[in-house]
């Protein structure tokens, strides 16, 4: 490894010492040397392939990087980002602790969990990089704890996603906007709504929204579960699903698989509320010819569920200079403002308006947000993600309950 | 797997395992899906040959059914699901005209509970690779002549064509049948797309473990495998059972001496199914086209308000790249396998054309007869420690296992069917093993070998699981992007990549119908041997 360039930050490492497996530690003082060290190198950046637009994004970005940096960046398409921990761990199991085949994850909240607690990340760097000084650390608090796990500088934050519905204004004027008026309204339509099946993302995601909804005192569910309370605390949720699963789409005997396939399901005119964690997700579908120019987006009051996605460097990435740099790129005010772009992406960023600098404010500034997007505004405060430990519990309870019935 | 902490034997995963809730629902899934499937798919094959066997219908059903083997699980399943679906083409054609429907019907038969629907999809792709695979064992049977026989003896043609041929043939695609039955019950994509979901069987639900964050789970996903592993065997022995038990009553029946003229029924069930199957698949693969093409397609009109290119040229610039990667893999695995299974053929086979029982053959059929998840961890975990990981060669030497089974399946039973009487006049005619090979044996064996490189193509194109794993997701082919974008569930890709998919092992498999019927055009006997 490369003793040499981080000879000098020996201290902080150990400031450091603390989190996971770093052995070595990025410094902004030498960023150069870092960028040197990148050039040339190959970077399989491993990420979720099932969004055309943000494989579009990614290929652009890496265009860049190559360009600037001479970073070789290749975009590994996953169907589940599981695969590449699969991929680390099997490198583990075999010995091959440097030069893995992995040097950059998309991670989401229970991946990041999960490789942070068997130390099989690379880090801490990400606090570290140029670009960290635009971050909105303070506004976004979700930027530095993926899922109230603290990142502790071991992913960097590239995008904010927030839980929006949408739903068809020619159909259905007047949406219910609370997980309790969803039911009421399910009791009188019955069949025209559904949520992906748990442990889908976005499936989980909703049990995650309706549980801060109906659970008296939602602040537990930053805390790990309470074995001891947890079925009097979730006890109302089961009760609200109960209620609702026979007049669930198809009865609640069957669910769409994804979100996406939620969206079709809407386009097809078989349910009339669907969600995303994209908040141009209604925008960009109506653009693609993907549903009709008529849908628009809500939240539910009280808010919805938002965090950041991220990406994190294995601990035995073959290319971490160029892993980090691209990060870096991934987290400047060009990058980030063009995500935010609903031509491209729609993925809103995750700096801090005030800490940009004119120019690099222009660039958000002109960004046209889309006929079905709401503004930051309209979004409102996001609710925080719960601890993953309820993610896990929900998911199985809720697999015993309606994952198996007849 | 020290890795993950488990650093002795223990029971626990079992325990584990069969604490999931629903599990022996899902095992009862597979199986009966799996045994269903098969038969369902067996008997319609011998009906149909049996139906049409000779007549000048035969070579339509050939050639209507034959390239229907190309098409990839996964894309059949998915040209069904947008078929039959409530919202799906079948519906939107009827309505609102015929069905009232202004909206899609809350009915639910994709996922159905009872996996009925993932029988169908299963039953739509296996019925045109037994045909194939029984078209392939005929000429060994001496069919025509043996059922011209039959009839004269006063046999309708179906019941004549069971006692008679069936005999024969059966053995010869014995192992493609047992290899269907474990396919059908071990396949995830199939079931994934098709399958009952609450819960779904039990290779998807293995799969599923294997990929989740909780890494410990791999433990249970192990004894999951291996539940997976014992289901199949026993399957076997059930089949084996059905086998010999049927052989008896159709014995008695065969001595009872009935000629079983009116035939009527299970013809016109022969024909029915076969307009099915290929209307099926056909239509499908229509509507896959259409949704590559659509702009927005509200239901119920029955064509998109709006056709676009936008898909294609979204796509387009990595679809080449994948293209020649999938294919380069592919025909190196084919070639590969080939002089591997002639030869072992050749040497195993006595001057006289009979052939040795084949010591340890056996252990080529592993990767067909094991379902996939159950090995492909521990494969790519050796890869890694031989470092062939993400290359080009890990990811061919791992095809070629799963090509190479395929492969000495298609060639062997023609093979071993060779009329031994053509390599004995050649011997004694002077000429030694390896001029036998070249001059009588290959000639002889140009339809199979056609039919087996189209087979091995196929199978390489359309594996996903070993590509990903053994590829570590630099080695990307059609299939393995396919998944990955089709796991969103977009229809418009799912268009594109599964018309894709479906074209490229067609013109292998166009091409195994077409060269014989080319270099055989002035040998008439060679050429009616397909």
């Amino acid at each position: 490894m490369h003793k040499s360039v981080f000879a000098a930050v020996v201290p902080l490492f150990l400031f450091h010492a603390a989190t996971a497996a770093a052995d070595h530690h990025i410094d902004v003082e030498h960023w150069s040397a870092i960028e040197s060290k990148a050039t040339g190198q190959e970077v399989y950046f491993h990420a979720w392939g099932g969004d055309p637009r943000r494989n579009a994004y990614i290929e652009w970005a890496a265009e860049q990087i190559l360009n600037r940096s001479g970073v070789v960046v290749t975009h590994v398409k996953l169907a589940d980002t599981a695969e590449a921990v699969s991929q680390v761990v099997s490198e583990k199991a075999a010995g091959r602790d440097e030069d893995g085949s992995v040097d950059l994850i998309w991670i989401n909240g229970a991946n990041f969990a999960s490789m942070k607690e068997q130390d099989l990340l690379y880090g801490p760097w990400a606090e570290e990089l140029p670009n960290w000084q635009y971050v909105d650390v303070e506004g976004k608090p979700t930027v530095q704890s993926d899922f109230t796990v603290p990142t502790d500088g071991l992913e960097a934050p590239w995008g904010m996603a927030q839980l929006i519905f949408y739903h068809d204004t020619e159909t259905l004027p007047d949406p219910p906007k609370s997980i309790v008026a969803i039911g009421e309204w399910l009791e009188e339509n019955p069949g025209r709504f559904t949520y992906p099946q748990p442990p889908d993302f976005h499936g989980l995601t909703f049990l995650k929204q309706a549980a801060y909804e109906l659970m008296q005192d939602p602040s537990v569910l930053q805390e790990p579960v309470d074995p001891d309370r947890y079925e009097d605390l979730t006890a109302p949720l089961w009760a609200w699903l109960d209620g609702v699963t026979p007049n669930l789409w198809r009865s609640g005997r069957a669910y769409p698989s994804t979100g996406t396939q939620m969206k079709q399901l809407l386009a097809d005119g078989e349910i009339e509320i669907a969600f995303s964690f994209n908040q141009s997700e209604a925008s960009a579908a109506i653009a693609n010819g993907e549903l009709p120019d008529t849908v628009r987006s809500y939240v539910l009051e009280g808010g919805t569920i938002g965090n950041a996605n991220f990406v994190a460097i294995p601990y035995n990435s073959s290319a971490r200079e160029g892993a980090v740099v691209f990060a870096n790129f991934l987290m400047s005010p060009e990058a980030q403002a063009r995500a935010q772009d609903p031509g491209v992406l729609g993925n809103f960023t995750v700096l801090d308006m005030d800490k940009l600098n004119e120019t690099h404010r222009a660039r958000f500034d002109s960004l046209e947000l889309g006929v079905a997007t709401l503004t930051p505004e309209e979004l409102g405060q996001a609710l925080q993600e719960p601890h993953p430990s309820w993610m896990d519990r929900l998911s199985e309870d809720w697999i015993s309950r309606y994952g198996v019935s007849q | 797997m020290p890795a993950l902490g488990g650093e002795t034997l223990s029971l626990q995963p079992w325990r584990d395992l069969f604490a999931v809730p629903g599990i022996l629902r899902s095992a009862l899934l597979s199986l009966c899906t799996g045994l269903a499937a098969t038969l369902i798919s067996v008997i319609l094959v011998i009906l149909i040959v049996a139906t049409f066997q000779g007549t000048r219908g035969f070579r339509r059903v050939e050639r209507v059914l034959s390239p229907l083997l190309s098409v990839p699980h996964a894309a059949a399943a998915f040209g069904l699901a947008f078929l039959i679906a409530p919202s799906g083409w079948l519906s939107r054609l009827l309505s609102p005209w015929l069905t009232g429907w202004n909206a899609p019907p809350d009915l639910l038969i994709i996922h159905d509970t009872w996996g009925l629907t993932l029988i169908g999809g299963l039953v739509i792709k296996e019925v045109p690779f037994l045909l194939l695979m029984t078209i392939a064992a005929l000429p060994q049977a001496d069919a025509s002549r043996t059922l011209a026989a039959a009839m004269t003896l006063g046999y309708g043609r179906v019941s004549g064509w069971c006692r008679t041929v069936l005999p024969r043939v059966y053995p010869q695609i014995r192992l493609p049948v047992y290899a269907v039955l474990a396919f059908s019950m071990s396949t995830v994509e199939v079931a994934l797309i098709l399958g009952p979901t609450t819960p779904a069987t039990l290779a998807v639900r293995v799969t599923g473990w294997m990929r989740d964050p909780d890494l410990t789970l791999w433990f249970q996903a192990a004894a999951g495998a291996a539940l997976q592993l014992a289901l199949v065997l026993f399957a076997f022995l059930l089949w084996r059972f059905g086998e010999t038990v049927i052989a008896r009553l159709a014995l008695m029946r065969i001595m009872a001496g009935h000629r079983g003229r009116s035939d009527w029924f299970p013809r016109a069930i022969a024909l029915v199914s076969a307009l099915a199957v290929s209307g099926a698949v056909f239509a499908g693969l229509v509507v896959l086209g259409i949704w590559s093409f659509a702009g927005f397609w509200r239901f119920p009109d029955a064509l998109p308000q709006a056709f676009s290119l936008k898909t294609w040229m979204r796509s387009g610039d990595t679809l080449l790249s994948l293209v020649a990667t999938g294919m380069g893999i592919a025909v190196a695995s084919v070639v590969v396998a080939l002089i591997l299974v002639l030869y072992q053929l050749q040497q195993t086979t006595r001057l006289d054309g009979s052939p040795d029982r084949g010591q340890g053959m056996w252990l080529v059929y592993l990767p067909l007869i094991l379902p996939q998840i159950s090995f492909l961890l521990g494969l790519q975990i050796l890869s890694v420690i031989s470092g062939l990981d993400g290359t080009h060669f890990g990811v061919f030497v791992c095809h070629l296992m799963f090509v190479l089974p395929y492969v000495y399946l298609s060639l062997s039973d023609p093979w071993k069917a060779l009329n031994p009487r053509l390599s004995t006049v050649a011997a004694t005619l002077g000429s030694g093993p390896w001029r036998i090979f070249w001059r009588v044996r290959l000639p002889l064996m140009l339809t199979p070998i056609l039919t087996a490189a189209a087979v091995g193509l196929a199978v390489s194109l359309g594996l996903y699981l070993p590509t990903l794993l053994i590829g570590a997701g630099r080695v990307t082919t059609l299939t393995t992007e396919a998944v990955a974008l089709t796991a969103g569930g977009d229809r418009r890709l799912i268009g594109v990549y599964g018309l894709l998919q479906a074209i490229l092992p067609f013109i292998g498999f166009g091409m195994a119908l077409a060269v014989p019927r080319l270099v055989w055009r002035n040998r008439r006997a060679m050429e009616a041997r397909q």
